[in-house]
């Protein structure tokens, strides 16, 4: 067991972190400021090839490990929660299903270009009435008589890249079939452009953190799309969301692991700096005893957000190791920012010292791609299979 | 083939402290380590030329240092230089400019190309002489400060934009010539995930490393013994005390304080 990162992945590694820094952090605040979607930054990370780090370069990625964009993902959300979630979605949800279930033809076509950068990705399964439970899905697909088209109805809820994105992967339910629990959706996966007639964008969510990144409503009313952008077999929609969402989980955990290193960073910078009762409030045991606990919690949390991603890399199935990364790390995440904003005192809850930002941002990482319950409920039900 | 030759050279990054050796020159196995800025802005100017006609440029990196100067020549391949060529060996240590120069022009003599670009200088020398030294050995035309740079690579021709404090000058050469760049003539990109992935995985391949066996230079020219500059003393900057901080109720008081300062101790 080696804990030691190879070169490749050590300088991968200082290419984020110098392009989180020049590039990413200083937009984040106006970012939050002002919910803009970054997408100047999008634009340079697509040119850098952040956009295809895991994807294999016949299908225009960079060839890498999922490791490798973890880094990347762990990296931006140390200055930046928004951005992190661009790439995160785009590639886990987006061009991974394409990369894992598409045909050859739909991998040319739609994956080529996200991979690229030159189109963005987002993924639709969440609906107002179903979130953790599937089966209250109501977005449907109906077969044409002819067989050529799929017509899509119904609205997709809380999409991160909405509106942004060009390529979308969107979950319908196209049969009911009988079974010993009654009637039961059965899920089939398409892959839908933007600007493809009947698809339209709904309200623009405005949300507690990560504020930059477009959350939308997607609404399919009477959306014609091609047979061929069905996306893996009928009927199998629901394990490739759920095998979707265990890579996603993996990116998520990163984002939060990201936003606990950058909040921790700024801590120990602002306490040797902040004088109380003549000293350096470092040199008060509750601070330094307090950075020892987030330091060791954060460390635990790359640790498995690491094997997460390597389990990614080496393994079929990685869900247990997905679902306890983003777990750890999400928990991990709120603890640490939490602990940092009332570690900086007044100053924490001042916007200018980001780390305000960063508490904000992290809570959603207990909630998005599978809440913390979810990720427990995963996790037991390996243990009790 | 149209052959632009990067000379890049791995400097001390300032951030990380400097370290001497008992002779007084720079301990470089001892400190962190960077691509030099003003080579880094040659290798983007050499890669946007590569650019325009991808399959027909090709770009070179050379370098003479210690084999962790290998380093940087990764780093050159993952922003997109095509190979490249390390020097090294023992008897090349502690060169001054004028062996660093024969040293390289020794390498350029066995090698082909069309254009070579080299920082103005290094951060941690500053002396702007070993790109135009190379040129002199080699009895090649020397351009420099180059703040912009058109080659015309059918013709074999390039064109720079020199730049001074008062003003700029537009020199035309007939290739083969030298160029030495300022940092200031772009902004160099940054590596791409892959191509640092590529760098690693075909090393060997890519990065060709010649001794002093494959130069074509005397060896009265190389080495601390070929180098005419002796250190007398090197020295880390001194720590001037601590300074005062003071806090004026006004620009107008910040101003008067500090004229105070300065008449006090004589300085105006």
């Amino acid at each position: 067991m080696d804990f030691q990162l190879d070169k490749k992945h050590t300088m991968a590694q200082s290419l984020f972190k110098d392009f989180a820094e020049k590039e990413v952090k200083p937009l984040a605040i106006d970012t939050d400021e002002t919910e803009e979607f970054p997408r100047v930054t999008v634009d340079k990370m697509a040119k850098n090839g952040f956009l295809g780090i895991a994807i294999p370069e016949q299908y225009g990625g960079q060839g890498c490990d999922p490791l490798t964009y973890v880094m990347c993902v762990e990296e931006l959300a140390k200055v930046c929660g928004t951005t992190s979630v661009i790439v995160s979605a785009h590639s886990s949800l987006c061009c991974d299903p394409i990369l894992h279930y598409g045909t050859e033809e739909q991998k040319q076509k739609y994956l080529v270009p996200l991979a690229k950068g030159e189109k963005l990705g987002a993924f639709g399964l969440t609906e107002p009435g179903a979130g953790t439970d599937a089966q209250g899905v109501q977005t449907k697909a109906v077969l044409s008589e002819d067989g050529k088209e799929w017509i899509l109805n119904g609205s997709k809820c809380f999409i991160t890249n909405g509106k942004e994105a060009d390529v979308y992967i969107i979950i319908a339910y196209t049969d009911v079939v009988e079974t010993k629990r009654g009637k039961q959706k059965k899920f089939t996966a398409f892959i839908v452009e933007k600007g493809t007639e009947g698809f339209t964008f709904g309200t623009k969510e405005h949300k507690m953190g990560i504020r930059g990144s477009a959350t939308y409503e997607l609404i399919f009313q009477d959306c014609h799309i091609p047979a061929e952008n069905q996306l893996g077999p009928r009927g199998k929609g629901f394990p490739i969301a759920m095998g979707t969402l265990d890579g996603g989980r993996i990116g998520i955990a990163a984002q939060a692991l990201g936003l606990a290193e950058g909040a921790l960073d700024r801590t120990i910078a602002y306490v040797k700096e902040r004088k109380q009762f003549g000293r350096s409030i470092s040199a008060f045991q509750n601070t330094q005893f307090q950075l020892a606990n987030l330091a060791t919690e954060v460390e635990a949390a790359k640790l498995l957000v690491y094997r997460a991603a390597e389990a990614k890399r080496t393994k079929d199935r990685f869900s247990v190791e997905a679902a306890q990364a983003k777990l750890f790390a999400a928990e991990t995440a709120m603890d640490v920012t939490t602990k940092c904003v009332q570690l900086l005192g007044g100053y924490g809850y001042i916007r200018e010292y980001e780390v305000e930002r960063m508490m904000r941002d992290a809570k959603i990482t207990e909630i998005y791609e599978g809440t913390s319950e979810v990720q427990r409920m995963v996790i037991s039900g390996d243990l009790l299979k | 083939m149209f052959k632009i030759v990067v000379c890049v050279k791995q400097v001390p990054d300032t951030a990380g402290g400097v370290k001497f050796k008992a002779d007084g020159t720079l301990d470089r196995g001892a400190m962190l380590a960077i691509m030099n800025p003003d080579d880094k802005a040659g290798l983007e100017a050499a890669l946007r030329i590569k650019e325009k006609d991808p399959e027909n440029v090709k770009v070179t990196l050379l370098t003479m240092g210690l084999p962790k100067a290998e380093d940087v020549l990764i780093e050159g391949i993952a922003m997109g230089a095509d190979d490249a060529l390390l020097v090294t060996d023992r008897v090349l240590g502690g060169a001054d400019t004028w062996a660093t120069s024969s040293t390289i022009a020794g390498a350029l003599k066995n090698m082909e190309y069309d254009l070579i670009i080299t920082g103005r200088q290094a951060i941690d020398g500053d002396t702007a002489q070993v790109g135009p030294q190379i040129a002199e050995h080699l009895a090649i035309p020397t351009i420099s400060y180059a703040k912009e740079i058109n080659c015309d690579t059918e013709n074999k021709t390039v064109e720079v934009k020199r730049l001074f404090d008062d003003g700029y000058m537009m020199v035309k050469a007939q290739l083969p010539a030298l160029v030495t760049c300022l940092a200031e003539l772009n902004e160099p990109r940054y590596m791409t995930p892959g191509r640092i992935f590529y760098a690693l995985d075909h090393k060997d391949e890519l990065i060709t490393v010649w001794g002093r066996a494959n130069l074509d230079v005397d060896d009265s020219n190389i080495g601390l013994k070929g180098s005419p500059t002796k250190i007398a003393k090197a020295s880390d900057k001194v720590a001037k005390g601590k300074g005062t901080t003071v806090t004026p109720e006004s620009p107008a008081d910040a101003a008067d304080y500090i004229l105070n300062v300065l008449t006090d101790k004589h300085v105006i």
